[in-house]
């Protein structure tokens, strides 16, 4: 069994530390990340189903699934899919990423 | 719905390992167990994670002892319970 790849998200079974149990509020920007998501799933057909969106946090890579939040994690994912499916472009991400940012500095 | 399985039947979990995004954690690959319910049939998630949905498959509870899924369990009596799709299931001979 253990010749065999295992996916680092599938940990059932395996020592992974403390389960933080407290309650946390999540930032406005994390809400805006649930309801984005929540949104393109409910399009007929959905842009991003929970299965695309699983199936690309899977495979962000192992360093960064671990530094990245869980929120992190389903915005980089989310973004995967709708440039895998040409409903952004690269281009456009980048532009609105560099207008947001001057924004931000002024 | 042509279900492979019936409630009570035995099973055993395919030890399998192919790549991309697949439902079927780990830790119970190869292992015994009994059908518990007959779940229904949903669009396989090994290919709607591909933006397909189009390959339904039947879905079912599958009953599974602790001790066999971990080799020891706190009573002996206790189970777990995991929603497995048909293809990765084989009757238990």
């Amino acid at each position: 069994m253990d010749s065999h790849p295992r996916g680092m998200h599938d940990l059932g079974g395996e020592p992974a530390g403390e389960i933080d149990r407290a309650e946390h509020q999540n930032d406005f920007w994390e809400q805006r990340v649930d309801a984005l998501m929540r949104a393109l799933g409910t399009l007929d057909p959905p842009l991003v189903r929970t299965d695309e969106l699983r199936r690309a946090i899977e495979g962000i890579g192992a360093d960064a699934y671990d530094s990245m939040s869980y929120y992190e994690r389903w915005i980089a994912a989310i973004t995967e899919v709708l440039l895998e499916k040409g409903v952004i472009s690269v281009n456009e991400l980048s532009g609105k990423i560099a207008e947001i940012e001057k924004r931000e500095a002024e | 719905m042509s279900a492979r399985f019936a409630p009570g039947d035995r099973v055993r979990v395919r030890e399998w390992f192919p790549p991309g995004h697949i439902r079927t954690p780990y830790y119970v690959r190869g292992k015994r167990g009994e059908i518990e319910r007959i779940c229904g049939r949903f669009n396989n998630p090994e290919r709607l994670a591909y933006g397909r949905a189009d390959d339904p498959k039947v879905l079912y509870r599958v009953r599974f002892a602790q001790t066999e899924v971990w080799g020891r369990a706190e009573r002996p009596s206790d189970t777990i319970d995991i929603e497995i799709y048909e293809h990765w299931l084989e009757p238990d001979k």
